[in-house]
């Protein structure tokens, strides 16, 4: 094993965007910084390269927000989606912190622009990044390369040696070279393990070996079970994976964004026997998609299907791949691998449960069904018009829950306490504030607050 | 409007290169996070299908700023390798050859610039022989050397033909793109656009990612409008002159101080400084992000351009000096060139982009979908 020539007083582990605030914060407090990215560099950034937006509170209208968000609707945003699953402090540590991210972010080359189309109900919550997330990774590597900060990509950190109270060294496969690391303080931001199936598998259970990841596929989790290892605390649920309904015909890993699907709520959705399981219709798309993962992954095959008539085709964003198209409901099934005898049923006992009434696709319309054991409770109109269209759905997943503790300094404990010149930052302990569900754009900002509070943390011990 | 992939309208031709651009553009459609970067992102939002006229229509609105290439996430190695800047260059590059008559003409000239050094060469000898064969009996300065009758018979065919030519190809643009009637708020509309070269701002203003990679530089909006301004500029210079000698009766050489000279000499300055700025950031970008079989073609165009300016200063310069001649038949051929190729080379891109930007103007405002 080779020795990198140069002591660092950071080495950041990741290299999106938890990884890119910790190094530039400590780079301008004066610290020498080696970036770890485990990815190659056309792929760098981890999941941050997917996102969009971030969640930032704020008092009056500032650019791109409107309105004001502040810190208690903030908190009950939180609590609503993750039922009380957080650690309050942390949260509200967050929250607080994320008002005084927008203009460090802006000033650190991350440009922001008015949401747009479709996205109008986030306007006064979320900053969407000008471009999405890549954009702004590209803009914290180039800051990032103006500070003097060193970057080493296809670099995947195999061991962080813990010796006591510290952290000492780590072991790394740079371009497939073993390499030893030594630096004076040590920063983990490399994400969850959800590309790791087989960490999935035996959490979950083998039906994970179907799940689709929708980001990034070097997030395997290899520190977090190396610290795990070595008796760090940990957080957050280990058998949970936050999921939601993707388009089947996705690629394997980082299908990103263009790979989910507006259309359940105008759809009946079947799964391999035919058979519908839950209610379309619960309540508008953005509150609902991320049930949905979950509800498909628990059906036979971990697979569902979405069907659709002409009146409905044009009522949800545009499909990355198009819809498998029909004449007839029978012939639909059978190009979508489904027997058409058991699918024609569902739809004609769905067609009958149908009742007259306004639909109005944007609001909560009433229009339900009667009478069936599933009902459709919003927007259930007759499946009766042809072209009939369908979609294959599957589950995708986005992130994991289980990660490190740390404190309101960003700082990894062991159960001997906290580990000196160690902290964690990003999806790596985002499960101590996000212990379930999620809450758009709040991941950006759990990455960028404690992202610089840990290069903070780390400069002041080097110093 | 409806999701079905099979366009209303026939294909326009069988080349591939719609077939690409329809595949990225409807995997970008479907994501839409560049929207915030030119008029292309929101334009693409008005439909889920995309006809052979609306893939052109998109292309003569990118201004190729790669924004949008180093923003994606789907970018190869990605098995989705979007290149959406080079595939709507392609697209873009397609449509004036395929929107010119004769189409051989714009294939052969847009994308080699060997045979536009050719066309020069040809023109050089022309003039050259003109200047000795038709020298006339009077006249003053270059007029000495060819008299003015001789030039306006030479260069207002050559100007107005190749202007009717592309009046053709803008109105063929027109129907293949569905243009609506042209109302004026619409054109002045694509001016303002043209005159800020909005799409080059990157949408935060700071421009856009041509030849540092993924950092924004405001060089190619600078010296595009350097080379613009500059050429409009000597356009004016070109017009004041025609009135004076016509209207006034003040036939040239014009001193320092007169319209033409005051129009012309900084266009002149501005052109040159705008080519030598765009040869050289040409020669840093990243050639596979634009359509890189028209590279040639382009940087010729470029070159020509600065040759236009640079030897009309020279002349100027050399005014009363025995250099009169060969540079005025220098320049005379540099000028031709440039007319005649109007339909057949990058200079169109001025007139279908125009186009494309008031057909935009003209088209409701983008609705979106709901993520």
């Amino acid at each position: 094993m080779k020795d990198w020539p140069k002591t660092f007083d950071l080495a950041v582990v990741g290299g999106g965007n938890a990884a890119l605030c910790a190094a530039i914060t400590a780079a301008e407090a004066g610290c020498t910084v080696l970036i770890l990215e485990g990815a190659p560099q056309p792929y760098r950034g981890g999941n941050s390269r997917h996102t969009r937006n971030f969640r930032c509170m704020h008092r009056q209208p500032v650019f791109p927000l409107t309105g004001a968000y502040e810190e208690e609707e903030y908190l009950h945003d939180l609590m609503l989606v993750t039922k009380g699953k957080t650690d309050e402090g942390l949260a509200r540590l967050a929250i607080r912190s994320s008002e005084e991210c927008l203009p460090w972010m802006q000033q650190h080359g991350v440009r922001f622009q008015p949401s747009l189309s479709g996205t109008l109900s986030l306007s006064r919550t979320n900053a969407f990044f000008l471009g999405g997330g890549k954009a702004l990774v590209n803009a914290y590597y180039n800051t990032a390369a103006d500070l003097g900060v060193t970057v080493a990509y296809d670099a995947q950190v195999t061991h962080v040696h813990l010796d006591g109270d510290q952290i000492t060294h780590l072991h790394a496969d740079i371009a497939g070279v073993p390499v030893t690391v030594t630096a004076r303080a040590f920063v983990l931001a490399s994400g969850g393990f959800q590309a790791d199936l087989d960490w999935l598998a035996r959490a979950w259970g083998p039906a994970a070996r179907n799940f689709l990841i929708r980001g990034t596929p070097y997030n395997r989790g290899v520190v977090l079970r190396d610290m795990l290892d070595q008796g760090a605390e940990s957080v957050g649920d280990p058998t949970q994976c936050h999921a939601v309904a993707i388009d089947g015909r996705a690629p394997k890993f980082d299908g990103g964004i263009v790979t989910r699907l507006d259309c359940v709520p105008f759809s009946i959705v079947v799964n391999r026997d035919g058979d519908r399981f839950h209610d379309e219709g619960e309540d508008v798309w953005p509150k609902r998609y991320a049930i949905w993962g979950r509800l498909v992954a628990a059906q036979p095959d971990q697979v569902g299907y979405a069907l659709i008539d002409a009146k409905s085709i044009d009522l949800f964003m545009p499909s990355v791949f198009p819809p498998v198209k029909a004449d007839t409901v029978e012939e639909l099934a059978a190009k979508l691998g489904l027997d058409p005898a058991p699918v024609r049923r569902t739809v004609d006992g769905f067609n009958a449960a149908c009742r007259p009434g306004a639909f109005h696709p944007t609001e909560l319309d009433g229009l339900g069904t009667e009478g069936l054991a599933v009902a459709k409770t919003n927007w259930a109109r007759p499946l009766d018009t042809p072209p009939f269209y369908g979609y294959e759905l599957r589950p995708g997943v986005t992130f994991t829950y289980l990660g490190l503790k740390v404190d309101d300094r960003a700082q990894v404990h062991s159960e001997a306490g906290p580990i000196r010149n160690l902290w964690a930052a990003g999806e790596i302990m985002a499960g101590s504030i996000l212990g379930q569900g999620y809450l758009a754009g709040f991941g950006m900002t759990i990455g960028t607050v404690f992202g610089r509070i840990a290069g903070k943390e780390a400069a002041a011990h080097v110093a | 409007m409806s999701l079905d992939t099979a366009p209303d309208t026939a294909p326009v031709t069988s080349l591939g290169s719609f077939e690409e651009a329809r595949r990225q553009i409807e995997i970008c459609n479907a994501c839409r996070y560049c929207e915030g970067f030119c008029s292309v992102f929101p334009a693409m939002t008005r439909q889920k299908a995309f006809a052979d006229g609306d893939l052109t229509q998109l292309a003569n609105l990118c201004h190729n700023c790669r924004g949008c290439y180093y923003a994606c996430q789907y970018t190869a190695p990605h098995e989705f390798a979007l290149n959406i800047p080079a595939a709507l260059g392609e697209v873009r590059a397609e449509s004036w050859e395929r929107l010119a008559r004769p189409q051989a003409l714009a294939r052969l000239f847009q994308s080699h610039g060997v045979a536009m050094a050719g066309l020069l060469a040809v023109a050089l000898a022309c003039f050259f022989w003109a200047l000795a064969a038709l020298k006339p009996e009077t006249g003053a300065g270059f007029y000495a050397h060819l008299a003015h009758n001789t030039m306006v018979a030479i260069f207002v065919p050559a100007f107005l033909a190749p202007l009717g030519l592309i009046a053709l190809s803008i109105r063929d643009y027109w129907r293949e793109t569905g243009g609506g009637r042209v109302r004026l708020i619409h054109v002045l509309r694509a001016l303002d656009s043209a005159a800020r070269m909005k799409n080059l701002s990157g949408g935060h203003g700071e421009g856009c990612n041509f030849e540092q990679g993924d950092r924004f530089s405001d060089r190619r909006r600078v010296f595009h409008q350097l080379m613009m301004y500059g050429f409009l500029l000597c356009f004016a210079a070109t017009a004041s002159g025609t009135v004076m000698h016509y209207a006034f009766g003040w036939e040239a050489p014009y001193p320092l101080f007169s319209l033409p000279k005051l129009f012309g000499v900084p266009g002149g300055l501005m052109m040159v400084a705008g080519a030598a700025g765009l040869v050289w950031l040409k020669l840093r970008a990243e050639r596979t992000l634009g359509a890189a079989r028209v590279w040639g073609g382009e940087m010729a165009f470029i070159l020509l351009l600065g040759a236009v300016a640079l030897t009309g200063l020279a002349l100027y310069a050399a005014t009363g000096t025995g250099l009169t001649g060969p540079l005025l038949a220098i320049h005379l051929a540099c000028v031709m060139v440039l007319f005649l190729l109007m339909p057949f080379s990058k200079m169109v891109h001025g007139f279908f982009r125009l186009a494309a930007l008031t057909v935009e103007a003209g088209k409701p405002a983008p609705a979106g979908g709901g993520e």
